[in-house]
């Protein structure tokens, strides 16, 4: 039996941190950890269920420590403090919750924290992935250092100016006291405490003040959003002549275009400048680019455009060969020889890695320099890949994160990037790129289909065993988050192979339960860039963990236990015991339900975090059956309640946000949201078709509660809300109607609710309403 | 090529553009106007929702030719002046119930919102259940639940 709390080993108490006063003309302050799991150690993995000792999220960590240093918090004249981010802010809510830290260690409010998103800086190398929900984890304590390393030197500045010794100053409210009734500005102390020499300096950080972290905080960016002030990669001006531009897509995924057989009609339309042919290659999807005045005259020439097409990579196959091909890769489980054995495999269909903002890049590609803008989430191996893309050297190249519109996986490549480089290179000009919904569903990165079949084998009162075997059309890992893993874990095999995507599977998969002899494999089918994947929130959880929970409560109702309890008794960390606890009580588990309606409950851990979800469902004919006009209806969750423990919570109101919006797509995961493979291409081309959560499928009960901290440091949470609300719902789906669902989402094989619209041209007229 | 104009947040404006050109385009890449954002242009993620003449439409689906000089087009840009605060009570519901996330659907959200207000109180009741199934509304972030909860603070300040 393991308890999965963190090593002890691991946290890093104060003492640890080196800081740095850097040479700047205001103050500058750096820190960096100088002690913790190097890369090499990570090698040493326990092979069974490594994740309880290390795990996706150490590992992120890990592997931005030798370049942690390079944080720094700025001290401007005006009292505020920046700093530059180097992370994707795409609606997580990180830029609020590092202002949080770096107010309370200068005794500042958030407002006066001003926090940005920093340009690609390839010598941050690792340190500046977004993903595996792993921000706060690897940055939380550097940020801390260095902010309280320009809180010493606040002080000590204060102290000199003020005639006093430094233990008599305190800061408060943008102000150093001297407890004598004098008092300065933190912003005239900005100049004064600069350094014209970097130099070391021993950092205690400031726990004494708590002001902003774990207390509810709300978005640093809300009166920008609210006002419509937000810029997004679509609404930046750094380049005017930056036109609008858009691609004509082909009828099949990954297909070529081989030619414009009407250039002259197309170029002559009105608004049109430039068309350029734009080959698909491993980085950009191509097409026929077109730059115009305005993106509706986009639309319209890529409507009015004869192209030729060559053949695409999955030509012909429908989402039942890929079944088949799935089910023919499963790997064998291992040979039971008593007691009673459940084994079912689940099948859960591709699903879209769509956020609400279409891929977008604005790009200026030169003779001899680019820059471009986008929502990144690897700044720095997108950087280098322009440098192959366009024949340049790192100096040449200049990459901004732009703020995203949500990401979903999508912005751990930089697809949009590159092709707007690619097309700013061949038309000679600068573009502003973005894709047209249709073609973001059809030809965007999506999650990749798989099977998960899970057997477990009982007798009397034991759980024996307890096997999935996962099988997945390969994910592509590509990105610089992949290329971390292969240079910090010394055994992996070349980028792109199977072993790569186990060696995350294993990262990141785990069953919480004690049932005796557990196995979690991962096969793989296809090329990594057969289909177009990437993991769309949450990488293997949702789907290993909605077949496991189904298949804890079969074997709760085969051994006659309850699920709530069952769950209870094989639970092998009381972190989980205490969220289930806290679901089962405050959703009242075990109520007395109406026909066709049912309770269900999942939990999940991942990323150092616990999450459990109780949900109620209605699957009573009136709700099924409720007329949508172009929409879905079917069943709707009408309660959720999520209990989550991510150890240290620093915002609590951000935290209960990001689990509901990990509701909102763990109900649609298991419910309505997918994608139909047919003859090589998916049907769906709009937001009515996808059935992903709408305002009617919304429950109107939500409640999320956030655990006090177990923890002295933060664990993940931008996806932690899926896996346990996909199972918590598919398990009440199977408790209301009496039947398992082995199909994801259950509705995925009715009969199509939406007429497809054409792939021949590959996007639909713009509507002409009334005013 | 034609010269078009009509009221946009209070202001008159005019561009020279082809007819066949739709207004979130007119708005966004000919006036520099950002606040509407473009979700889907199909009419269904309803991402530029705006106001013309005081009802909620999207400007992916009107031509530019089809407005009038008079007509007035409000974007979330010019949400708060119609009530001459500093914000639209519907914002300010926003704000206290932290709804956004990414933000990239919130300026439709809230316009589409205050029409949905606006309409039920022309018909003399409250916002319903109901009614708040029926926005269609992508968010893709998933902050339906505080979006409810905000229209419904909202639409009391609106009273
Ligand atoms: S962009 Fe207008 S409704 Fe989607
Ligand atoms: S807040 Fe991101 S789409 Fe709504």
């Amino acid at each position: 039996m393991s308890d999965m709390t963190d090593k002890p080993g691991r946290d890093l108490s104060r003492r640890d941190f080196i800081a740095y006063l850097v040479a700047a003309p205001t103050l500058v302050a750096a820190a960096e950890l100088s002690s913790g799991a190097t890369p090499a150690q990570a090698a040493g993995l326990p092979t069974v269920q490594p994740v309880d000792a290390y795990d996706l999220s150490d590992l992120l960590t890990d592997a931005a420590l030798p370049t942690s240093n390079l944080i720094t918090v700025t001290v401007n004249s005006d009292g505020t403090a920046s700093f530059a981010l180097p992370r994707a802010e795409v609606g997580q809510g990180i830029t609020t919750a590092v202002a949080q830290i770096i107010a309370d260690q200068l005794s500042l409010t958030v407002d006066k924290v001003n926090v940005t998103l920093a340009d690609a800086r390839p010598e941050l190398i690792w340190n500046q992935i977004t993903g595996g929900s792993n921000t706060l984890h690897a940055i939380y304590k550097p940020v801390q250092g260095a902010a309280a390393a320009a809180r010493a030197q606040l002080t000590k500045t204060a102290a000199d100016q003020l005639g006093v010794s430094p233990s008599q100053v305190t800061l408060s409210n943008g102000q150093a006291n001297a407890g004598n009734g004098k008092s300065i500005d933190l912003g005239a102390l900005a100049k004064p405490a600069a350094v014209s020499q970097t130099t070391k300096v021993p950092v205690t950080a400031n726990a004494a003040a708590n002001a902003n972290v774990g207390q509810p905080t709300k978005r640093i960016d809300a009166l920008d959003i609210v006002t419509g002030k937000k810029q997004f990669a679509m609404d930046l001006t750094d380049v005017p002549d930056a036109l609008p531009t858009m691609v004509c897509r082909p009828p099949t995924i990954n297909a070529t275009a081989k030619a414009l057989k009407n250039q002259a009609q197309v170029q002559a339309m009105p608004g049109v400048s430039d068309i350029a042919l734009i080959p698909h290659t491993k980085f950009v999807a191509g097409g026929v680019a077109v730059r115009a005045q305005t993106f509706g005259q986009c639309i319209d020439a890529i409507r009015a455009m004869d192209v030729d097409w060559g053949p695409g990579s999955v030509d012909g196959k429908s989402a039942d060969d890929v079944k088949k091909d799935l089910i023919a890769a499963e790997l064998p489980g291992v040979p039971t020889v008593s007691g009673i054995t459940l084994d079912q495999r689940f099948t859960f269909h591709f699903r879209p890695g769509d956020p609400l903002e279409t891929n977008a890049a604005v790009a200026n590609v030169t003779a001899d320099s680019a820059e471009v803008w986008s929502s990144l989430k690897t700044p720095v191996w997108v950087q280098e890949q322009l440098c192959t893309i366009l024949g340049m050297s790192k100096e040449q190249v200049k990459v901004h994160v732009a703020q995203g519109g949500g990401s979903f996986g999508r912005h751990l490549f930089g697809d949009a990037a590159f092709e707007a480089a690619s097309i700013s290179k061949a038309m000679g000009k600068p573009v502003k790129l973005m894709w047209h919904r249709t073609d973001n569903f059809r030809q965007g990165r999506v999650h990749p289909m798989c099977t998960s079949r899970v057997r477990v084998n009982h007798l009397g009162n034991s759980v024996l065993s307890f096997e999935q075997r996962h099988t997945s059309v390969a994910t592509d890992f590509s990105h610089g988050f992949g290329e971390l893993l292969t240079a910090n874990l010394a055994t992996l095999p070349a980028a792109n192979s199977l072993g790569y995507s186990q060696a995350i599977f294993n990262l990141s998969v785990n069953s919480p339960y004690n049932f005796g002899v557990t196995t979690q494999l991962l096969n793989e089918i296809y090329a990594y860039d057969t289909f177009n994947t990437s993991s769309v929130r949450n990488i293997y959880g949702p789907e290993t963990r909605t077949a496991g929970e189904l298949m804890v409560d079969q074997t709760a109702k085969a051994m006659g236990q309850d699920p709530y309890q069952f769950r209870r008794t094989y639970a092998r960390d009381k972190r989980m015991v205490a969220v289930l606890d806290a679901v089962a009580k405050a959703g009242n588990w075990g109520r007395q339900m109406a026909p066709n309606t049912a309770q269900g409950i999942g939990v999940h851990h991942e990323y150092k975090s616990f999450g459990a979800c109780l949900v109620e469902i209605d699957c009573t004919p009136a709700t099924v059956n409720r007329k949508i006009q172009d929409g879905y209806s079917g069943p709707r969750v009408t309660k959720v309640v999520f209990a989550v423990d991510v150890g240290l919570p620093i915002n609590p109101l951000g935290l209960q946000a990001q689990m509901m919006g990990g509701c909102m797509d763990g109900i649609a995961q298991a419910l309505s949201y997918s994608l139909h493979l047919q003859d090589g291409y998916f049907l769906e081309g709009s937001w009515d078709n996808v059935g992903y959560t709408r305002e009617w499928n919304t429950p109107p009960d939500v409640q999320v509660i956030v655990m006090d901290p177990t923890s002295d440091s933060p664990g993940g949470a931008g996806e932690l809300g899926v896996p346990a609300s996909m199972a918590a719902t598919a398990c009440a789906y199977a408790r209301a109607t009496g039947t398992l669902p082995t199909e994801f989402p259950i509705n995925h094989n009715d009969p199509l609710w939406f007429d497809p619209v054409p792939t021949t041209p590959p996007i639909p007229a713009s509507p002409v309403t009334a005013s | 090529m034609p010269s078009y104009s009509f009221i946009l947040n209070g202001k008159k404006v005019s561009v020279d553009c082809d007819p066949n050109v739709h207004l979130l385009w007119v708005v966004r890449d000919l006036l520099g106007v950002h606040g509407p954002k473009y979700g889907c242009g199909l009419e269904v993620c309803k991402a530029c929702t705006s106001h013309i003449n005081g009802e909620a439409k999207q400007l992916c689906g009107i031509l530019v030719s089809d407005l009038k000089p008079t007509d007035q087009v409000v974007t979330i840009e010019g949400l708060a002046d119609t009530v001459k605060q500093p914000l639209h009570p519907m914002q300010q519901a926003w704000l206290d119930n932290d709804v956004a996330q990414c933000g990239y659907c919130q300026p439709g959200q809230i316009m589409a919102a205050v029409d949905l207000v606006n309409k039920a109180h022309a018909a003399g009741r409250d916002v319903s259940d109901a009614d708040l199934d029926s926005l269609r509304n992508v968010c893709r972030c998933g902050t339906y639940p505080r979006i409810r909860q905000a229209i419904k603070a909202g639409a009391a300040a609106m009273k």
